[in-house]
């Protein structure tokens, strides 16, 4: 058996076990607002590759691909054993010569977009992508319309300060100091 | 004995949070003044009993009592005293507790604090406040009562999870939950205010310091989270944008939209309907984190499933407080009366601005923190969102937020002009502009975070001291210390989030890192410091036992340092933790992790080595904010009921 091969069924043998792993996680880390996810030695010394250059872009796809077993973290911060067979996968296809691209395509061909911590810019998650500028344009918007309605003039004329109202201007002027 | 006691004491605290909750808000709509007063000792004795509860549990852990579950299930006779304490809150059922208990610690403050406060606005906020102990009591002893007794107790506990045996769980939870806890005040009072269909000046000057107190703690508890897991991770890093660290950092961003709308509701009389809706959002969005943490819902949609009822009660709570809360405002929110005028180009609209950026900036991490679970209900799409989607999607609105900061804080109330504000902080631009410029051209072909970050922070710390000159003018030192504390404040709290946006532009950019595997007498070097792995030794612990490495450090021929990482093996758990060994400075923290021995070459280690320049300038910044929203506190404007006092002068808006 050739090595890819072999780490393949390595991966979907651990894939199974994957729901007892996470529910083993939520069993031991859901104590606390921070709840540590592990004491880690992520990527060790004998995955790096001797190319600096090559292993620089391992590192850099390694922090956008999640580790399918753990709570929320990247294969380059997890110390799980899938993460790490990930790992070893991601720079076996760089040293086989593919682009940084290929690599993202050729792990969400095998785990679904689901191993992207960053999604694609597909239609299905516009809303989570243009969300927030939308809202910065609606809020905006609002808050323009709001703020020109409370120009001084803009509606009735400002009216002059009642008595009470000088009294509370006086009050408030003394407090400054 | 004590563990029923602790029971029995947590129905009492039931029993007087239901009484706190109906009496006044009957009391205020009747005009009762009898009724009203039921508030204060009802809240006074919910917090007592549900101490003397907390007490009973603590001692339970304390003397290791494995007759009660929830200390077999998470303590052990040899675990350290700290972490036995620590450990009270280390669980679900206990944590929820300490939640409760600094619930009703803030309705016994206002009950005690707030002497000055109209009579029927109290007696409602206490009502409020004392309906969500009461939902919150009530879950516990339903759901998660933590003094069940175990038929068999075993000889030995089961041990708290290793990792969470550090000083970072005595004291990150207690100021988080004091945090967003602590936000329910402010819920509380925006409730109580549209019951009565009235918010003034005054009403924000008695809000304001329960937000500034929820705020400045929950800045804190974040700060230390995120230091704790800086050192206990072992790989330095210090935000992962994990849901549950969202839980904390959501409230946090409304907390401090809702301070700077409430100050324009104090000093200008507007934006109030947004105030309230703020207000009602930050506690929700506490409820909400709550929810995310407690139900597990969002690790895992398995782990809701297999113990429904907690998620199920805390989702009703959600839908009753925040559908309740948002009902009310829109029917009463029309009503509150427009506020004073002012310009396009003048402090409140910069103020405006500011909510907006913060609001959509919370906005973001809502949809990314939701998304993967709206995507599987919609169309069953697994979708992750991590890190690089938030760096990406939320990085945006905090440097736009950065840059009109120091021309929002400076420009006057009312009408400015925005020309003349910029020609007064034009030494803070130019200082920005150099630096980074001298910056880019020293690091020479990297990103330009660094660059960019160091001028964002020169722009908003140099701006901030210019505020404070020119709000002293000619008057010299003697001037400068009469300043009001409040300008103290925000200098200092603009300051510290300069700080921190250097620590993290600085650390992020220019990070170094070897991973080797090493025997011991090689070197290794990296971000100019040169690192002699010396040797390895085991090590005993209280419970467990260990391997500690030496490390010496040299910075060209000078010996820096020895730094000692530990590999710990906890036998009741079965569990390895490793120990960084941090040399930590203002300029830079040498950080070395002992891994595994290695396979190929036993007398090898797997070693991590990092220099980190500047890290902990993100946690100084933090702090410095911290204690800037302390210093306003200690305003004298802002001591709880000072502005009662002059209620009769302050012309009340009325709605109807």
């Amino acid at each position: 058996m050739s090595p890819p091969v072999r780490l393949r069924m390595r991966l979907q043998i651990r894939l199974g076990g994957a729901f007892a792993a996470a529910l083993l996680a939520v069993a031991l880390g859901l104590t606390l607002a921070l709840a540590p996810a592990g004491p880690a030695l992520a990527v060790q010394p004998d995955e790096v590759l001797d190319d600096p250059a090559l292993e620089a872009r391992a590192r850099e796809i390694s922090a956008e691909l999640r580790c399918l077993v753990c709570r929320n973290e990247s294969i380059d911060d997890s110390n799980a054993d899938l993460a790490r067979d990930l790992r070893l996968l991601v720079r076996e296809r760089l040293v086989a010569g593919d682009s940084n691209d290929e690599v993202r395509t050729y792990m969400v061909d095998r785990f679904g977009e689901y191993v992207l911590l960053k999604p694609t810019f597909s239609v299905a998650n516009m809303a989570l992508w243009f969300g927030g500028p939308a809202l910065l344009l609606a809020g905006g918007w609002a808050s323009w319309r709001y703020v020109r309605r409370a120009r001084p003039g803009a509606a009735a004329a400002s009216a002059p300060l009642t008595e009470d109202e000088n009294a509370r201007v006086a009050a408030l002027m003394r407090d400054e100091d | 004995m004590i563990a029923e006691l602790g029971h029995f004491a947590l129905i009492l605290a039931l029993m007087a949070s239901l009484a706190q909750a109906v009496a006044p808000l009957i009391g205020a709509q009747m005009r009762w003044a009898d009724w009203m007063r039921v508030g204060e000792p009802a809240a006074g004795l919910a917090f007592v009993l549900t101490l003397a509860s907390f007490a009973a549990l603590t001692t339970a852990f304390v003397t290791s009592d494995f007759s009660v579950a929830l200390v077999a299930s998470n303590s052990h006779s040899a675990k350290p005293m700290l972490y036995k304490v620590s450990g009270v809150w280390g669980n679900h059922e206990g944590s929820l507790l300490l939640w409760v208990l600094i619930l009703t610690l803030y309705g016994a403050l206002i009950a005690g604090l707030g002497g000055n406060l109209p009579q029927a606005l109290k007696a409602r906020t206490l009502a409020v406040q004392g309906a969500i102990g009461a939902a919150f009591l009530a879950f516990l002893l339903f759901t998660s009562n933590p003094f069940l007794r175990l038929p068999n107790p075993p000889l030995d506990g089961n041990d708290l999870n290793p990792l969470l045996q550090d000083p970072g769980l005595a004291f990150h939870p207690p100021f988080l939950y004091l945090g967003y806890v602590g936000l329910s005040t402010a819920f509380s009072f925006a409730v109580a205010a549209l019951i009565e269909g009235r918010v003034d000046a005054a009403w924000a000057r008695w809000v304001r310091p329960w937000a500034l107190a929820a705020w400045m703690f929950l800045t804190v508890g974040i700060a230390l989270g995120s230091y704790w897991a800086y050192y206990e991770l072992g790989w330095g890093g210090w935000w992962f944008w994990d849901p549950v660290e969202n839980a904390s950092f959501m409230p946090w961003l409304a907390a401090a939209a809702l301070l700077h709308c409430a100050i324009v509701v104090e000093k200008r009389d507007t934006l109030k309907s947004w105030t309230i809706l703020l207000a009602i959002i930050g506690f929700s969005l506490s409820l909400l984190g709550t929810f995310i943490v407690r139900s597990g819902l969002l690790t895992s949609v398995h782990a809701f499933a297999s113990d429904p009822t907690r998620g199920v009660f805390i989702l009703a709570i959600l839908v009753v407080a925040v559908g309740g809360s948002l009902a009310l405002f829109a029917w009463r929110a029309p009503k509150l009366s427009p506020g004073g005028v002012f310009a396009m180009s003048s402090r409140e609209s910069f103020l405006v601005a500011n909510n907006l950026l913060l609001s959509v900036a919370c906005a973001v991490v809502l949809l990314g923190t939701m998304m993967p679970l709206i995507r599987e209900a919609w169309d069953g799409g697994r979708i992750s969102v991590g890190a690089p989607f938030f760096d990406l999607a939320f990085t945006p609105f905090m440097v736009a937020l950065a840059v009109v900061l120091p021309v929002g804080a400076m420009i006057p109330w009312k009408r400015g002009k925005i020309g003349r504000t910029l020609r007064r902080l034009w030494p803070a631009a130019a200082l920005a502009f150099a630096v980074a410029a001298l910056v880019w051209a020293l690091q020479t072909g990297r990103s330009a975070l660094a660059p960019v970050g160091i001028a964002l922070a020169i722009w908003i710390i140099g701006g901030a001291v210019i505020e404070l000159g020119a709000r002293v003018g000619r008057g010299g030192l003697g001037r400068l210390a009469r300043l009001p504390r409040a300008d103290w404040g925000k200098a200092m709290a603009h300051c510290g989030l300069g700080l921190t946006i250097f620590g993290i532009a600085a650390l992020s950019a220019w990070e170094s890192e070897a991973i080797r595997a090493l025997r011991p007498g090689a070197t290794v070097e990296t971000g100019g410091y040169a690192f002699r792995f010396d040797s390895v030794a085991p090590l005993a612990g209280p419970n467990y036992s260990a391997e500690r490495g030496t490390f010496t450090v040299f910075k060209g021929d000078a010996e820096i340092g020895v730094l000692s990482p530990e590999k710990r093996f906890f036998p009741v758990q079965r569990t390895t933790t490793s120990e960084a060994a941090i040399d930590s400075g203002l300029l830079r923290d040498l950080y070395v992790v002992l891994g595994d021995r290695q396979e190929a070459d036993p007398s090898a280690y797997a070693v991590r080595i990092y220099v980190k320049p500047f890290a902990n300038w993100i946690w100084i910044g933090a702090l410095v904010m911290a204690l800037g929203g302390l210093m306003s506190l200690t305003d004298r404007r802002y001591r709880v009921g000072a502005a009662a006092r002059r209620a009769p002068s302050a012309a009340p808006v009325a709605a109807e």
